[in-house]
Formats: structure tokens, C-alpha cells, sequence
């Protein structure tokens, strides 16, 4: 069972109106599917919105989510982009502890995965990191050791390539 | 032209041919209350609680086909329809419920009488608008109906605050629905169809479960020339009684936790099940993984989420019964299966529906039976939940489409009564009885007031056992007979209160009195109570138990 329960990126065109992101988080809540995360905002139209959904879940469960996705009125589209070639992005900021001895093997790592420092204190840096969920996932486990205060990631964001 | 809010709302409720509102009168509502002063063309039937009023316009929605539509104040009287939007939505039943809300300039401030009846009903409504403005209330109705009654329906709510109301705007009553999000499909794919009639030729043992969408979907006549054309057998669920004439021998009559035993191990036995129209709730299937163990799947529906829900579909076919079954029609033959006929039949010969018999005290099934002769199976029946509506299902025929009124999928006590209403109110000239429990009737015992300010004649049947009977079935069978809050120790003398209300009431208390009393209701002018007092620990069966599989019935054996 749990190695049936696949990462699936859904990508879901919305209306853009109140209530909207209710229903569709209602939705999930309401018939026990897990959200890893969920980004919404605007799409090049100003009357439709983009929701892109990272869940986990059998076949079956992905059926009935995009089911249940498509008879909401709001919906416009549902696609599982999953399978399809797409590219995924993540942001994520993270506050790590820094010091006078730590900093420049921090600032290294940083630079290793092309990230950047937003923001330095005398006992902190923030880096704000971009990329899929695999490299954000990398770069938060190089920076435990030093410590991590804070961690702030929008969940990811997908298009579709070409 | 230019008119308020409230009056927008009743001009467009009239465009879409709404004759009559279910409901109750408050602040929030209080100008569009105003407005249907002067209306000739809605008539406001005033329920004594809104539970009745939503109940109520499911009913008129279920015995006439048409939307029904129940008003109500903010909060409280908001959240008081919210029982009746759920068993609408349980069981795909087009009603709009319009609720007052509080001016938009307070919604979010904790002001009188303010509930967030949108984020309410969110998850039991098939969708809501929330009106902002006056400009929007005529768009709204007009999508909103359209919604509830096309697609598989359900319930529509339009939350509308109170300056929206008063505000004017223009008034144009847009003629189209223009919802990208909302495409219901109709046609039922050709290729799949070809699939599903090929399956069906080559099947030996077919059964058709049909359920309550071939009643939304008027396919009845379809269903019955499809299944006599071919020669395949038709077990309904609760919610498809009357989409096939029981009195037929092709009827397996019901399916499920309390069918009939020949419709379960029918299912149980056939190679191949067409449900049309259903969903397999837990109580048609049983056990899951048992279910129809040797069957493929013909699955028609018009909603692809319930196609492979729970059980799954070899050949998933999306539309309307209706159109599916016609196009079906023509290319089917008469099966050859005269070995699975013949097994049928014998299980109905062996395991006919039966029960005890007495002259001493009433037996509940035989009440139903007598209302079933008295009637002559033309009236229309609603129930409440419990023992009493599983022998209605079970002991009167059901032959016709919309005439069998009962809360499948949510359940719901009480619903009963207030729907009689609203089939009375819709369909005038034809008998409506609620048969309903000692329980269920007093959840919502105030509708007396109702029946008898409008002089509907609504018969109301009371199989009193005195016990919220089903539950003491499962604690006599299950719990050790521990019969724990389940004795009505102090019920009212039913006929006493229906006298007080207005209306008639007679007791019944011996099996030579059921039938005279049936008769003397059905004579009688206005509304009438009968009190029938029966044997008080009888059982519904057979009965699967619960996480059984289907062919594990106990009870029930002649």
C-alpha cells in the first residue's frame, strides 16, 4: 500500500472568486486527503486562477480527487500533471544559525547551490532558496547542523514545458 | 427596469416557475417577505420549523420533478434547513434554499442573528452564491437553478444579505447559463455503450440494479422496455423504488442490508451487473470485497465520480440513464438465460418476503400491506427513518416513479412528514401518506400546524412500537437485548395531539381495526393521524448485518 501512495503534482484552473480556495480545501479535508502543499494565485487571466496541489496517494484515490476536483463549479480544469513534462519550483526561506565560526561554511553552501543570503545578523543568516523540492530538501539537510530558527517554503508551483 | 433586490429575487423566482416557497418569515428576509405580499403568482407555505421547510421542498422535488425552494431568516433560521440541505444533497434532490444574511457591511462582525451559512453548507450542497449586490441577483437565481436541477442534481443555497435586498439595480432576467466549470455530460459515450451491449449478450447471469437517478433522470419507461426486451432481472436500491414495477416478474424488488434475499444473492450469484444510476452505498453493497464477487461491472452514471468509487467499473459508462437506455433499446436482444430465470425464481418461491402473522396485536408489515390495497399502490408515500421505513420499501409494491419519498443516504428522521407536505402541495389530487415512526414523527411533530393551516390532507401512518425501533434491533441482536435509550416511556397518545392541532386522529390498537382506519383517513377531507399501536419488538428482515457480506442474511425465512 504505502508504495502505491505516489507524490502527484495536480494543477487545477479556478475560478477566481471568494470562496474558492474554501471549497477546494474543504474538498480535501472534508473526504480525508492529505495536502502537502497548496499555492494559488492569479493567472495571466485576472478571472481565473491557478491552484497547483502536491498530494499523495493510490490511483484510486488520485480518480477520485480529480472527480471530486472537476464537479466543484468553480473548477474550470483539472489536470495531474505528474506524469506529464512539466518543471516545479519551490521557495523556500530559511533562517539559520550563524556565527563568526560557521558563517563562511554557510555562505558556501549557499553559493554551491546557488542560492542567496537576504538577510545577515550577527547570529543569523536567511537564505532564500529556489528549486525543486529535491534541492530545497538538500539544502535544509546540509543546514541542520548549523541550526535552523525558522523555515518558510510556499509549497511548489508547476507549469507545464512547451 | 429598476426595483430592489428582494423584488428582483421574486421576479426571477417566477421566471423560473416556482409557484410556492417553504419556509419561515425573519429580519433578514423581512423585505422579500414584503415583496411576496402583493405576489398572486408564489404562494408562501409557512412551516413551523425550517427543518420542515427544506424537507418539504424535497418532497415537492421529489413527487413532482421540479425545484423546490425554502426560505429562511439568517442564523438560526439558516442553520435550521441545514439537516434538510444535507439529506437533499445525500440523495441528489434539486432544491434551492434562499437564507437572509446580514448586510454585507456587518458579515464577519458576530452581528444578530449572523451564521456563516456558506461555510456551513459548503460540503453538503451541490453549490452556494453569496449576494453581494442587487446587481447579482438575477444571474444567481437563474445559474442556481440550473445547477441544482441539471447534471446529478442537488441542492443550490443563495445566501443574500440584507442591503442587497433594499439596493436596486436594473432587472433583466438573463436568458442562459454560461459556466465554464459546469458541463454535465449527457450522451453516453458510443464506444463504451457497444461495449456494455456486447457484455450483456454474452452474459448468462445479468442482473440490473437501477437507482435513484433513473427516477431523476425520468428513465422509468426506458429502464422497463430495456429490461423486458432483454428478459434481465431488476433489483432497485431505496432510492430507485418505483423505478420499476414490483408487481413484475422480472422484480427482484430491493437490494442491500435489508432487501429481499432473492435480490441479494441474485447479486451475489450474477456474472454480470448493470447499475444504472446508483452509487453502492455501504448498505446496497455489504461487505465490499464480496460484493458481486463473480460479476463485471456496467456502470451508468451520470456523476464519473460515483463510476468506480467503491466498486469498480469494467465498462464506466457517464450520461443520462435516460438517453443511455434509449440508445441500449435498440440494440439489445432477448437473452438466452432461461437456467438463471429459472434459479431466480426459485428463490423467490423459497425465500418469498414473509412475516409472522397474529390476530392479536398489529404487525407492522401487515399496516403497510393494507395501505398498499387501500390505496391501490397509487399513492404516494414518504417516510421517516428506521423499522418502519424498510417495511414500507419492503411490503407496499412500488410501481411508479416518484412515489416513494425517503431519506436514503443521510438518513434523516423527521423527514417524513414535512416532505408529505410538500408532495401534497405539489401533486394535490393524489393521496399522500407519511408512514412514519413513534421516533421520527415527533422529530418534527409541529408540521400538524402546518397540514392543518392549509388544509392539505396529508395521511400520517404512525407505526408505534414505542422504541427508536432500528436501533433496538441492532441492541436486541447485537448488544445483548441492553435496550439502552431506545423506550419512548412517555409517548403522547398521537391521536389526542392531532385532535388538538386540527386535524383527525384515531388509535389503532387491533389488526381487525387497521383497515377500516385506512379507509375512514383516506375518505376524511383534511389531514389525519393514524396512531397504529404494533407489536413493539418486531424485527426487519432479513437483514445483513453490518459489515456482512450480501448473501449473509439472517431473519426473514418463510
Amino acid at each position: 500500500m504505502a508504495k502505491d501512495m505516489q507524490k502527484h503534482t495536480i494543477s487545477v484552473l479556478v475560478e477566481n472568486r471568494f470562496g474558492v480556495l474554501a471549497r477546494v480545501a474543504g474538498l480535501f479535508s472534508g473526504r480525508g486527503y492529505n495536502i502537502d502543499s497548496l499555492t494559488v494565485a492569479e493567472t495571466e487571466s485576472p478571472d481565473v486562477s491557478r491552484m497547483t496541489i502536491a498530494v499523495r496517494g493510490d490511483e484510486k484515490i488520485l480518480e477520485q480527487i480529480t472527480k471530486q476536483l472537476n464537479k466543484l463549479i468553480d473548477v474550470i480544469k483539472v489536470s495531474d500533471i505528474t506524469a506529464e513534462d512539466h518543471v516545479e519550483r519551490e521557495l523556500a526561506l530559511i533562517k539559520v544559525s550563524a556565527n563568526r565560526g560557521t558563517r563562511v561554511e554557510i555562505i558556501q553552501i549557499v553559493n554551491i547551490f546557488r542560492c542567496h543570503i537576504v538577510d545577515v545578523s550577527p547570529e543569523a543568516l536567511v537564505v532564500e532558496a529556489t528549486g525543486d523540492e529535491e534541492k530545497i530538501e538538500a539544502i535544509i539537510n546540509l543546514l541542520k547542523p548549523y541550526g535552523i530558527r525558522e523555515l518558510v517554503r510556499t509549497g511548489k508551483a508547476a507549469i507545464t514545458r512547451g | 427596469m429598476k426595483m430592489r433586490g428582494a423584488k428582483i429575487l421574486i421576479e426571477s423566482l417566477k421566471r423560473e416557475g416556482v409557484k410556492y416557497l417553504f419556509g419561515i418569515p425573519g429580519g433578514a428576509v423581512i423585505h422579500i417577505f414584503d415583496d411576496l405580499y402583493d405576489e398572486p403568482d408564489i404562494e408562501f407555505i409557512h412551516t413551523r420549523h425550517e427543518q420542515g421547510a427544506a424537507h418539504a421542498a424535497d418532497g415537492y422535488a421529489r413527487a413532482t420533478g421540479k425545484v423546490g425552494v425554502a426560505i429562511a431568516t439568517s442564523g438560526p433560521g439558516a442553520t435550521n434547513l441545514v439537516t434538510g440541505i444535507a439529506t437533499a444533497y445525500m440523495d441528489s434532490i434539486p432544491i434551492v434554499a434562499i437564507t437572509g444574511q446580514v448586510p454585507t457591511s456587518l458579515i464577519g462582525n458576530d452581528a444578530f442573528q449572523e451564521a456563516d451559512i456558506i461555510g456551513i453548507t459548503r460540503p453538503i450542497c451541490k453549490h452556494s452564491y453569496l449576494v453581494r449586490s442587487p446587481e447579482e441577483v438575477a444571474r444567481t437565481v437563474k445559474e442556481a437553478f440550473y445547477i441544482a436541477g441539471t447534471g446529478r442534481p442537488g441542492p443550490v443555497i443563495i445566501d443574500f444579505p440584507k442591503d442587497a435586498q433594499i439596493n436596486e439595480a436594473e432587472f433583466e432576467y438573463p436568458d442562459r447559463v454560461e459556466l465554464r466549470g459546469y458541463k454535465p455530460k449527457y450522451e453516453g459515450h458510443p464506444r463504451q455503450i457497444a461495449k456494455a451491449i456486447e457484455m450483456i449478450k454474452s452474459s448468462k447471469r445479468p442482473v440490473i440494479l437501477a437507482g435513484g437517478g433513473v427516477i431523476a433522470s425520468e428513465a422509468s419507461q426506458e429502464l422497463r422496455q430495456f429490461a423486458v426486451k432483454a428478459g434481465i432481472p431488476v433489483t432497485t436500491t431505496l432510492m430507485g423504488l418505483g423505478a420499476f414495477p414490483e408487481t413484475h416478474p422480472l422484480s427482484l424488488k430491493m437490494l442491500g442490508m435489508h432487501g429481499t434475499r432473492y435480490a441479494n444473492y441474485a447479486v451475489s450469484n450474477c456474472d454480470l451487473l448493470i447499475c444504472i444510476g446508483a452509487r453502492f452505498d455501504d448498505r446496497v453493497t455489504g461487505k465490499l470485497d464480496k460484493f458481486a464477487p463473480e460479476a463485471k461491472v456496467i456502470h451508468v452514471d451520470i456523476d464519473p465520480a460515483s463510476i468506480s468509487k467503491t466498486v469498480d467499473a469494467h465498462v464506466p459508462i457517464v450520461g443520462d440513464a435516460k438517453l443511455i437506455l434509449k440508445e441500449m433499446i435498440g440494440r439489445i436482444e432477448p437473452l438466452d438465460i432461461q437456467p438463471w430465470i429459472k434459479q431466480i425464481e426459485e428463490w423467490k418461491r423459497r425465500y418469498p418476503l414473509t412475516y409472522e402473522r397474529s390476530s392479536d396485536v398489529i404487525k407492522p408489515q401487515f399496516v403497510i400491506e393494507q395501505i398498499y390495497e387501500a390505496t391501490k399502490g397509487e399513492a404516494i408515500i414518504a417516510t421517516g427513518v428506521g423499522q418502519h421505513q424498510m417495511w414500507a420499501a419492503l411490503f407496499y409494491q412500488h410501481t411508479k416513479p416518484r412515489h416513494f419519498l425517503s431519506s436514503g443516504g443521510l438518513g434523516t428522521m423527521g423527514y417524513g412528514f414535512p416532505a408529505a407536505i410538500g408532495a401534497q402541495v405539489g401533486c394535490p389530487d393524489k393521496i399522500v401518506f407519511a408512514i412514519t415512526g413513534d421516533g421520527s414523527f415527533q422529530m418534527n411533530i409541529q408540521e400538524l400546524s402546518t397540514v392543518v393551516t392549509y388544509n392539505l390532507p396529508v395521511k400520517v401512518a404512525i407505526i408505534n412500537n414505542s422504541y427508536l425501533g432500528m436501533v433496538r434491533q441492532w441492541q436486541e441482536l447485537f448488544f445483548n437485548r441492553r435496550y439502552s435509550g431506545v423506550y419512548f416511556k412517555h409517548n403522547p397518545d398521537f391521536a389526542k395531539v392531532a385532535e388538538v392541532f386540527g386535524a383527525t386522529g384515531i388509535r389503532v390498537t387491533k389488526p381487525e381495526e387497521v383497515r377500516p382506519a385506512i379507509d375512514k383517513a383516506i375518505d376524511t377531507q383534511g389531514p389525519v393521524v393514524i396512531d397504529f399501536i404494533v407489536d413493539s419488538e418486531e424485527n426487519v428482515f432479513p437483514m445483513v448485518p453490518a459489515g456482512a457480506p450480501l448473501q449473509e442474511m439472517i431473519g426473514g425465512l418463510a
